[in-house]
């Protein structure tokens, strides 16, 4: 668990080379165009990165959650933004082959597992973020159809994914009253809001997705009505480490650029290396990184052998890494001076993307709350 | 169709590259081994054929136990199954031992075709493709920058230093690729799975019923020394006459 396997050097060796070649060189310039490139997208499909723990009898690559997390640090080291894309549309890919009966899987997983359909994932709405169970999205039987009336907010890919999988409410009983239905984009009704302007994640577009008598078969139900918490709540156990394995990918290329940096900037007669009181910060930036990843690797394995505690597991992992990873970038941007304030040295750019880390998959306080729980559980 | 593409594992081009003076041997401990690029644009091309045609496609090597790396990353990349010539009497092989130890593994193995690249990055010999060529005398069509296989010939594009020439070969035969020829592909995830359980062939010597005692190199390696450091080029001021004395300069060193 704590060394990478044959295979697992060769998917990281592959995948390295992937962002090296199409993300790295690109990122700047999407960030700053705002510029969702669904073209290279289609290329990590080809590869196998649109269903990487999807089966593979439809399309996908049937690996582990433990080489995922390694596969999203790698792809992050190239462009945070869009390996953090990759997992969004990782969980939808990875939901509809998990709780979709065999149509629906043979319906839209190959297209996804291919990444040449795109998925978003609908939960959160305009007054409905950390207590999800709140949402208000509204799904009415009627005849052999749903018609879903509400907005979402905050979607990853809204207006570009062919394939929505919706939190939407089938009844007024809470957490219970929720269902996950499958909302393709052609569906009249569907409609989205403009992009919207923020910090970072420039590179994929994020809007409201509006419902407005939306109707769509029965069929599109993923597994029973009110299922689609506890589905929701599955997806993000994966989805937090892997935004944590994205917070370390990107921190880790911020503090190689930091090193490479102060080996090469002389100032006082001698490389700012060797001041000490920077190599002592450089540690520490370090000693972060790898703490985090240690508690990302133990999630991820908890998460494949289905552990008791995956879920808490999962939340510190999510925690610790997010955090450290924005917070060694941050002291990155102060390590490289005013040269890390420009834009053109990518290390603020990376800065902006992972500060929202810490907010969306769960707030680092909702992880904290669920860690609580399980104490105040058990006693 | 059965297609032998020929890999070689050599340090990594964006390292430091060092030989071993006391041997004149590489260095394989000084930087990370990977296969050749030019390989992989070989394989590309062997690749791109199979993808529409009935085609076998298989990488050989010759190189110590760690080349083993470098087929997985060929199979991985789509190959169907490797050959790995590994014999502790092949160290330090010239050109003209390897050629005939792969010209034994290729006859042995049957083949219609044989695809390399037009030199390694290493020893940058440049002629093994047509030393294997001859030894197993078939047709040979070297440095091509585009390749287009049938089911029974070989043609291609090479260019040359006052234009370019189109080569026909019938097969079999061996052709040698530039970095001209093909973009390679990455391998996808299931490639690098299912890699490992395609079948990889070690032969010896003795298994290809060469002398293993035979001498591996033709020439003796007397001394070695490192690279000289580099120094300052020549500048030319231009005092009314620097395009003469540029042009002189250049002709003394026969680049014009």
């Amino acid at each position: 668990m704590f060394q990478l396997s044959e295979d697992q050097r060769d998917l990281v060796a592959m995948v390295r080379d992937f962002a090296t070649s199409s993300l790295a060189p690109h990122a700047v310039e999407w960030d700053q165009t705002k510029h969702f490139p669904i073209d290279v997208l289609e290329e990590a499909g080809s590869l196998g990165m649109g269903g990487i723990y999807v089966q593979e009898d439809v399309g996908g690559s049937g690996l582990t959650r433990s080489d995922a997390a390694h596969i999203f640090e790698e792809l992050a080291k190239g462009d945070p933004t869009i390996a953090a894309y990759i997992s969004i549309h990782n969980m939808v890919a990875w939901m509809i082959d998990s709780f979709g009966n065999t149509d629906q899987r043979k319906k839209w997983v190959p297209d996804l597992a291919a990444m040449t359909s795109l998925g978003s994932y609908c939960l959160t709405e305009p007054d409905a973020g950390s207590d999800a169970g709140a949402l208000r999205t509204k799904a009415v039987r009627d005849g052999d159809d749903y018609v879903l009336n509400g907005v979402k907010q905050f979607i990853s890919g809204a207006g570009c994914s062919s394939v929505y999988v919706v939190m939407a409410r089938t009844s007024d009983t809470g957490n219970q009253g929720i269902s996950a239905i499958v909302v393709p984009a052609e569906t009249p009704g569907l409609s989205f809001g403009p992009n919207e302007k923020k910090m970072g994640w420039n590179a994929m577009p994020t809007a409201q997705v509006i419902f407005h008598n939306v109707r769509v078969p029965v069929g599109n139900l993923l597994g029973a009505e009110g299922d689609g918490f506890g589905i929701a709540m599955k997806g993000l156990n994966g989805g937090r480490i892997n935004m944590g394995a994205c917070s370390l990918g990107g921190a880790q290329w911020a503090l190689d650029q930091t090193v490479a940096y102060l080996k090469e900037r002389k100032a006082f007669g001698k490389p700012l290396i060797d001041q000490q009181a920077l190599v002592f910060e450089l540690a520490d930036m370090d000693t972060e990184l790898e703490t985090a990843r240690t508690m990302i690797w133990r999630a991820a394995d908890a998460l494949d052998r289905g552990a008791p505690d995956l879920v808490k597991l999962c939340a510190m992992a999510k925690r610790v890494a997010t955090d450290a990873g924005f917070s060694v970038a941050n002291r990155a941007i102060q390590l490289h001076g005013g040269y890390g304030y420009l834009s053109e040295y990518g290390i603020e750019k990376v800065v902006r993307d992972l500060r929202v880390h810490q907010i969306l998959e769960g707030s680092n306080e909702i992880m904290r709350l669920i860690i609580g729980r399980t104490l105040a559980d058990v006693h | 169709m059965k297609i032998i593409v020929l890999v070689k594992q050599v340090p990594d081009t964006w390292g430091d590259r060092t030989l071993d003076l006391r041997t004149g041997w590489l260095d394989r401990g000084s930087s990370d081994s990977v296969i050749d690029e030019i390989n992989e644009r070989a394989l590309e091309v062997a690749l791109s054929y199979q993808d529409g045609n009935d085609a076998e496609v298989v990488a050989l090597t010759m190189g110590p136990d760690s080349a083993k790396d470098i087929l997985r990353k060929a199979l991985a990349m789509g190959a169907d199954s490797a050959i790995h010539l590994l014999d502790g009497g092949l160290a330090g092989a010239d050109l003209l031992r390897t050629s005939e130890v792969i010209a034994a593994a290729a006859t042995k193995a049957g083949f219609d075709l044989i695809i390399a690249g037009n030199e390694s990055t290493d020893g940058r010999g440049g002629t093994l493709p047509s030393l294997i060529a001859g030894r197993l005398g078939v047709a040979q069509a070297t440095y091509l920058d585009s390749v287009v296989i049938t089911t029974d010939a070989v043609s291609g594009h090479r260019a040359t230093e006052n234009g370019s020439m189109t080569l026909h070969s019938p097969l079999p035969a061996v052709v040698s690729v530039t970095e001209q020829s093909a973009e390679p592909r990455f391998p996808n995830f299931k490639g690098i799975m299912r890699a490992k359980k395609k079948p990889v062939t070690v032969w010896s010597l003795a298994d290809l019923g060469l002398d293993a005692a035979a001498a591996s190199a033709h020439s003796v390696i007397t001394q070695t020394s490192p690279r000289p450091a580099r120094v300052a080029g020549t500048k030319i001021v231009d005092r009314g006459n620097a395009g003469v004395e540029l042009a002189e300069f250049l002709a003394a060193g026969r680049l014009i």
